[in-house]
């Protein structure tokens, strides 16, 4: 469980577009009639997604009426996990993972490169305003440690070389392309591939 | 080492693509309405005999646990829950199940589902993997349009639809009852057992939650025989398991191997060995950051399976191998570890919320060399305190790591927080001197 910080200025109002409309009665029509809580979770994400990357109180509010459940309930979730974001993010939100695997393998590297390239702080907007970063557990990918999360994707196995020079691309208006930095696919051994060979020369 | 064709998942690495042609051709979805047609018995029956064991880091035997659902459906209906909230330090194996063999884990949602009565499955992957997430729902959407899965799926007369959930971060959400609590849309709280969700589960409804891999093996095994998933590994440790081998190794990577293979021969094969060799190995995690770590002579003659690590006290957990070797701080490693379940702690029961924090805060004093002797015994004791006296089994996931490092590098501790406050070094340090005996030794 985290703190969070609720952001000072809220906007007035928060309501779904057309997209985010669409995406949610689809959602909520997955769970037994009723059971239409369920979809908070969905929901929230699909508000984040619409607002710039967080989610304002006025959102959650408007969730609650939507799924007909108390605010606070809608609240207490967001609050609880910590992929909603309730203050404003960078266009480009960089999480990187740094428990033990990552850490192993140098996450600490990258992170001396975001408090150089972004900001000092963490959750504090780059001086072109793009880019935030935070520092997160872990993220699932350990085989590929060092690695990092923007946005939806996994950039992995980096260095302090390669996460500077994504920085810079995206300063200069360019997306670095997602997956692997050591040029191996996947999850397999770099060069020491042992196993399914037939498949791999098929 | 296994041979090629004794592997399940035949397409870890991606090697043929995920859509349905290239699955078929990987012997998927062949002859699933023969299994289903033998009836819900023989599959139980089968499962049971192939003695396969949950691959989510608890190894209960999936067969008992699908026999316990009711036979009949009664007033309410069964679920099936898959559990794909990999979140465990150390392990990414569902990931690659979920973006690279979907239709496996999709067959055997069907088989399963049938086996437990249930025609709505609910699959709750981490909201991180949001590519993987889309990626396991194009291959839904193929087995709809396939009438693998839907109305009268494969024309066996069972209806079964496939919903993905998204969580949102948060690790406790891998805990079966949490991850139930989840889904119903509140916070990740897990609820006190019993009653178990076999009986009492999702919406109050019987649900069987099961790992992806669990699931996702199951086709294979119902197709192969029971006795072919029995004759790998050991009796009770049988079948294949996807190992992630990560840390200080040259070549980290997933790899799928025999129960029971030795440690040093997954870490030198497969992973290209340790950085710096094997003689600096300083320790392995065998199972996910939650069990307790293993030096290096443990290692040097381990095997990997349920059973022989529960015998070096430790346990399997989800196989994320963890190699740590000499050029770290062991310390310091752990206290991250503790950071992990510190931030992750759900909040509900006191011992884990306040002493998850405790444990944190003394390791980063101890990686610092800043405690006092005396406190290595004090930390062994806080978590023994946690231990056993949570609802969940997030208690022993954090207190397990910090009695391992205890119990193998109590030594190392030591040596480095020789300081004592109060009587050798003076040291000024209000809130760890006890001022009263200060005040003696000045007068």
């Amino acid at each position: 469980m985290s703190v969070k910080k609720i952001h000072k200025e809220q906007p007035e109002t928060f309501q779904f577009n057309d997209k985010s409309m669409e995406a949610a009665n689809k959602i909520v029509s997955n769970y037994p009639v009723g059971k239409q809580q369920s979809a908070v979770m969905a929901l929230l994400y699909i508000a984040q997604r619409q607002n710039d990357n967080w989610i304002p109180l006025q959102a959650m509010k408007y969730i609650a009426k939507f799924l007909n459940m108390p605010y606070i309930k809608v609240y207490e979730v967001a609050t609880f996990y910590s992929m909603y974001n309730l203050s404003p993010v960078g266009k480009y939100f960089f999480q990187v993972c740094t428990t033990t695997p990552c850490m192993l393998r140098g996450a600490y590297d990258l992170v001396k490169v975001c408090k150089n390239k972004i900001s000092e702080k963490e959750n504090v907007l780059s001086e072109d305003g793009k880019i935030s970063w935070m520092e997160v557990e872990c993220l699932g990918a350990c085989v590929n440690a060092p690695m990092m999360q923007v946005n939806e994707d996994y950039y992995e196995d980096l260095s302090d070389k390669k996460l500077e020079e994504i920085i810079e691309a995206i300063y200069q208006n360019k997306t670095p392309k997602p997956g692997s930095y050591s040029g191996r696919i996947n999850a397999e051994p770099v060069n020491n591939r042992k196993t399914l060979l037939g498949n791999k020369n098929a | 080492m296994l041979k090629d064709e004794d592997r399940i998942f035949q397409n870890l690495y991606n090697d043929s693509g995920s859509d349905i042609e290239s699955a078929k051709l990987r012997n998927d979805w062949n002859g699933t309405k023969e299994i289903l047609d033998k009836g819900r018995e023989w599959i139980i029956n089968e499962v049971k005999s192939s003695e396969l064991r949950g691959r989510g880091g608890a190894g209960f035997p999936t067969g008992l646990k699908w026999s316990f659902a009711p036979k009949e459906v009664g007033s309410r209906p069964h679920y099936l829950v898959i559990n794909a909230d990999e979140s465990e330090p150390g392990t990414c194996k569902d990931r690659d199940i979920l973006r690279f063999e979907p239709h496996k884990l999709i067959e055997g949602c069907l088989i399963a589902s049938y086996a437990v009565n249930a025609h709505k499955c609910y699959i709750y992957i981490r909201g991180e993997y949001f590519n993987e997430g889309q990626k396991l729902q194009k291959a839904i959407d193929e087995a709809y349009k396939n009438n693998l899965i839907g109305k009268n799926s494969l024309n066996s007369g069972w209806d079964l639809d496939i919903y993905i959930h998204y969580g949102a971060g948060a690790y406790i959400c891998g805990e079966e009852t949490a991850l139930l609590e989840s889904l119903e849309g509140k916070k990740g709280q897990p609820r006190l057992k019993p009653p178990f969700p076999a009986l009492i589960g999702l919406y109050g409804c019987p649900t069987i939650i099961n790992n992806v891999e669990t699931v996702a093996a199951v086709p294979t095994i119902l197709r192969r025989g029971a006795k072919w998933f029995s004759s790998l590994g050991r009796p009770k440790n049988t079948g294949t398991k996807i190992y992630c081998i990560s840390g200080n190794v040259n070549n980290p990577c997933n790899v799928e191997e025999e129960m029971g293979v030795p440690l040093k021969e997954l870490i030198e094969t497969h992973a290209g060995g340790v950085v710096g060799g094997w003689d600096n190995l300083k320790a392995v995690i065998p199972g996910g950051s939650s069990m307790p770590m293993l030096p290096k002579e443990i290692c040097d003659n381990m095997k990997m399976d349920f059973d022989a690590c529960v015998e070096n006290k430790t346990g399997l957990g989800t196989a994320g191998i963890v190699v740590i070797n000499n050029d770290q701080d062991i310390i310091k490693c752990m206290a991250r570890i503790a950071r992990f379940y510190k931030h992750e702690s759900c909040g509900q029961c006191t011992p884990c919320r306040e002493g998850s924090g405790w444990m944190w805060r003394m390791l980063e004093r101890m990686a610092a060399g800043e405690a006092t002797p005396d406190e290595v015994d004090m930390l062994f004791d806080v978590t023994k305190q946690i231990e056993g006296h949570t609802i969940c089994a997030f208690g022993e996931g954090s207190s397990w790591p910090v009695q391992g490092l205890i119990r193998h590098f109590k030594d190392e501790i030591l040596e480095r927080n020789k300081f004592d406050p109060i009587v050798k070094k003076q040291k000024n340090i209000p809130y760890l001197v006890d001022q009263h005996l200060l005040e003696k030794e000045n007068a």
